[in-house]
């Protein structure tokens, strides 16, 4: 396999219908380590079910999804592995606190850390002084800081994230911009759905714009 | 990546289930007032003849258990669902029927195993012997892990449904006939003074069955469930 080209993920003739609304069809999509896609569109796209599928948790109605040369949904585990989804509702347990939602997170994905490391992460992400509180007392933008700590700390070389942007001020929009630079210059792959511009300093940025 | 012992997983699961649930304490509490409450209007309701209270008291044990876990399975998915933390344990990178499993035992732990521990102290009332009230305990041991198991396909198959309270006991509660014939039929084996543990058996052998295909079904429901 030494002609392969360096396009871990492929994605061909990809369509999806949700209902009975086609949403999009005939996606085509290779993309190289140090990627960053912006995925951009109006409401209603397709933007979180093109995730979604790109993930595995949605069945796409057509087409087919390669990563490493193997469809994704013969690779199982594996694949999933190497994939780390952030959703519009981020996955934050109120009842848990900043530190066990990481913890506890980051445990069930296969990557234990210590209650030392957990804070320090909470910390750069700037949540100091507020690891032990119960996430419901925590402000939506902070909950959604608990959720992209999660991005400090996992090994995997495919982010899909889906408006992860909204609520969050000012620094904590830097903070995911050099998250993401930091990925693609390891070699990773961001895809982020957003209405926000992120003009990034490394890697290459492709558009991709879905349209109704 | 390392790969995770499947079952330092499954401990991973069970705990972060059982954290929530002492965080949300009233929610177990319910449940075991409602056994409680329900086995005890009988022998209000009936008076003090206890050949008659003998006579209904496994039958009556028994429902009350299964119908105190439909008030819990409606929780069992749920909450994950909506706050997003499902489709996260779908994307972790363990097969899933683990996931289900361990959220399946954490149930049997929040919801059932107090009345299993209370079912004794309750079957009091209807004047059985100690003999009959250890086998009480012993065939809702092993029977209650039977109404977790079947009732986690039925919280499956009805998640994010409207009114999928109601739907699941129409699902799940003619699946629990077995438990509760070989369940009561174990007490009753007992109250007559005949040999109770070919029920037992019985039982047992069904809650393995069980637990050997609930935990599949569960996980491919959960997945048409979040498409």
């Amino acid at each position: 396999m030494a002609a392969e080209d360096d396009n871990i993920l492929e994605v061909s003739n990809l369509g999806c219908i949700r209902g009975d609304r086609r949403l999009f069809s005939g996606l085509d999509l290779s993309v190289s380590p140090g990627t960053y896609i912006q995925l951009t569109g109006p409401n209603g796209s397709g933007k979180t079910s093109l995730l979604r599928i790109l993930c595995g948790l949605l069945a796409p109605a057509e087409g087919e999804i390669k990563w490493n040369g193997a469809n994704i949904r013969s690779l199982g585990e594996e694949y999933v592995a190497s994939v780390t989804y952030l959703g519009h509702r981020h996955g934050v347990k109120e009842e848990l606190s900043a530190l066990e939602n990481l913890r506890i997170t980051n445990a069930l994905n296969g990557v234990e850390i210590s209650k030392e490391r957990g804070l320090a992460v909470l910390k750069e992400m700037g949540l100091g002084g507020r690891e032990s509180l119960p996430a419901r007392l925590l402000s939506e933008g902070q909950r959604r800081r608990v959720a992209l700590a999660r991005l400090l700390v996992c090994n995997t070389t495919l982010w899909l994230l889906d408006e992860v942007l909204t609520s969050l001020d000012k620094g904590a929009v830097a903070l995911v911009r050099s998250l993401i630079e930091n990925h693609l210059t390891g070699g990773g792959i961001a895809i982020v759905a957003t209405h926000q511009e992120l003009v990034l300093s490394t890697g290459h940025t492709k558009r991709l714009e879905l349209t109704t | 990546m390392n790969a995770p012992s499947l079952l330092s997983m499954l401990r991973w699961i069970v705990w972060r289930d059982l954290i929530l649930a002492w965080r949300r304490r009233a929610d177990m509490l319910s449940t075991a007032f409602f056994f409680v409450i329900v086995v005890s209007l009988f022998p209000l309701g009936i008076g003090p003849e206890t050949q008659l209270l003998r006579t209904i008291a496994p039958g009556v044990v028994w429902v009350a258990a299964l119908l105190a876990s439909m008030l819990s399975l409606g929780r069992l998915f749920a909450n994950d669902y909506y706050d997003g933390t499902l489709e996260q344990l779908l994307l972790t990178p363990q097969p899933l029927f683990l996931v289900v499993l361990g959220k399946t035992l954490a149930h049997w732990i929040i919801a059932e195993l107090p009345l299993v521990l209370i079912a004794p102290l309750v079957g009091v009332q209807f004047d059985l012997s100690s003999e009959t009230l250890k086998i009480l305990f012993v065939s809702l041991l092993i029977g209650t892990p039977i109404l977790s198991l079947i009732g986690s396909v039925g919280a499956a198959l009805t998640l994010g449904l409207r009114g999928g309270g109601v739907l699941i006991s129409i699902l799940v509660l003619p699946l629990y006939i077995p438990a509760l014939i070989f369940g009561s039929g174990a007490v009753e084996a007992s109250i007559m003074g005949t040999n109770p543990t070919p029920h037992i058996y019985l039982l047992g052998a069904f809650a393995i069955v069980s637990a050997l295909f609930s935990p599949w079904a569960a996980a491919a429901a959960l997945r048409i469930s979040l498409e």
